[in-house]
């Protein structure tokens, strides 16, 4: 489709998967991920307060630039690289053709016992 | 079996003020929530955080307005099942529903309210390895409790305001000895927490690790170090401590209720914000930042209207031949059910 947006995604057992998103509904990249059913959480719903979209980004596609709120979710996170972003905070535009990500491992909660 | 006119899982501000807003038309409620005391996110996320946008109140600190809202429904004595999160919901041959505590606790209404906010706020466990170890044996994950930990050797790590506010409040002569560890240079909580925090490491008070985090742990039964690493020339230390707080935020996790049948949209449970708040369970509503729908604001002023709005319906559902007429405190006062 002439709208589309081409990225390739490395999942957490290493499989590569080439996903397409329309550029034209105001998606997020986290919403794009969740849409191909592969295994990201969002659990906050695009806001940047839970940190469970974490990606890496490995080409240069994005920008590694942070808005405070993001970075300070970050601060919060886990297994934090320096080129990991929250996927909720990347818009799907034209920008981010050929952009190559991977998902970051899974924060795990702690069990309601055990707190 | 607790019988009530009214279940509410959830006892955060929207929660408490369904109590006031049910009370109003003599139907009478009974709260369930995970957490072992009311508030919600007010209590164990904000509980000294002014709020601003409670219409009547210029600021409100987020205990205060739990403090004046369970003032406000004391006169319709609510019943609570405090620190038992809802497992489980049915309806039985009478059209009532049962709903079960983790705990097995059995409460039975005609309506459910749920007004979970984003759900079970829980802590997130840092990725160590021997970390299960030591959890509840010198690993606390929030502080229930200060008393635990007066004149003990303390280790805190985190950015944020709990990080900080716990940091600053231990080190005020009630623990031995803290340590307030954080991976990056600049902290997020209030300018004025983390000035207090830095003349403190100046004054040897707290012992501030920038740049810095906790790799791993060591005790034998109980926590007795920890190691910590400097991510700018990667030097490993290991301090002693009694406790070690990760204090790095909770994250809200929908929990049970995304598999009650009810319809989740981006992790909320839809509704019918043009009528009364219901789902797509007749007899189970949702309100406050726990719902859905187009237009949808996650403010404690927007779920209070979606209390009022929704306690009218119940009223209906409960008394389908009973007529209802809008009534104002201001004529008729509060009448409450006594003890």
């Amino acid at each position: 489709m002439e709208n589309d947006v081409n990225i390739e995604l490395i999942d957490r057992d290493g499989l590569v998967h080439k996903i397409t998103g329309p550029t034209d509904i105001n998606l997020n990249l986290m919403e794009l991920i969740k849409l191909h059913e592969l295994p990201v959480e969002g659990t906050c719903g695009g806001m940047a307060m839970c940190a469970s979209c974490q990606v890496y980004i490995l080409n240069e596609i994005v920008s590694l630039e942070k808005s405070e709120d993001e970075q300070a979710m970050l601060d919060e996170a886990w297994c934090v690289e320096d080129n990991s972003r929250l996927a909720c905070q990347i818009p799907i535009s034209k920008d981010i053709e050929g952009l190559k990500i991977e998902l970051a491992p899974l924060s795990d909660q702690v069990d309601d016992d055990d707190w | 079996m607790i019988k009530t006119d009214i279940i509410i899982i959830g006892a955060g501000p929207v929660g408490l003020f369904t109590v006031f807003e049910a009370g109003l038309l003599k139907l009478k409620c009974h709260l369930i929530d995970a957490l072992p005391e009311p508030g919600g996110q007010c209590i164990e996320i904000y509980p000294k955080k002014p709020i601003y946008d409670i219409p009547g109140y210029p600021s409100v600190l987020g205990y205060e307005l739990v403090e004046n809202l369970m003032e406000q429904i004391r006169p319709f004595n609510p019943g609570f099942t405090l620190g038992e999160p809802a497992v489980d919901i049915k309806k039985d041959d009478n059209e009532q529903f049962v709903v079960t505590t983790k705990q097995g606790t059995q409460h039975k209404a005609p309506v459910v309210v749920i007004a979970g906010g984003l759900g079970v706020f829980t802590p997130r466990r840092p990725p160590i390895v021997n970390l299960k170890e030591f959890e509840n044996k010198g690993i606390n994950y929030i502080v229930k409790d200060p008393e635990l930990f007066k004149n003990k050797d303390i280790i805190i790590s985190g950015g944020g305001d709990s990080a900080l506010d716990w940091a600053l409040y231990f080190a005020n002569d009630y623990s031995k000895n803290v340590t307030l560890v954080h991976r990056s240079q600049q902290f997020r909580a209030h300018n004025d927490s983390v000035q207090k925090a830095m003349d403190m490491a100046s004054n040897g008070k707290i012992n501030l690790l920038m740049d810095s985090e906790v790799s791993g742990l060591e005790g034998n039964g109980s926590l007795k170090s920890v190691k910590i690493k400097s991510k700018s020339n990667k030097d490993l230390i290991e301090i002693n401590c009694d406790y070690w707080l990760p204090l790095f935020g909770l994250t809200p996790k929908l929990g049970p209720i995304a598999n009650w049948g009810l319809e989740i949209e981006k992790n909320a449970i839809k509704v019918d914000n043009s009528d009364d708040y219901s789902t797509n369970i007749p007899g189970i509503y949702a309100i406050g930042d726990v719902n859905t729908y187009k237009g949808k604001l996650k403010l404690i002023l927007c779920g209070f209207h979606e209390a009022a709005i929704m306690a009218q319906s119940a009223f209906k559902r409960i008394h389908p031949n009973k007529k209802n007429i809008l009534k104002y405190t201001t004529v008729t006062g509060i009448s409450g059910f006594g003890e």
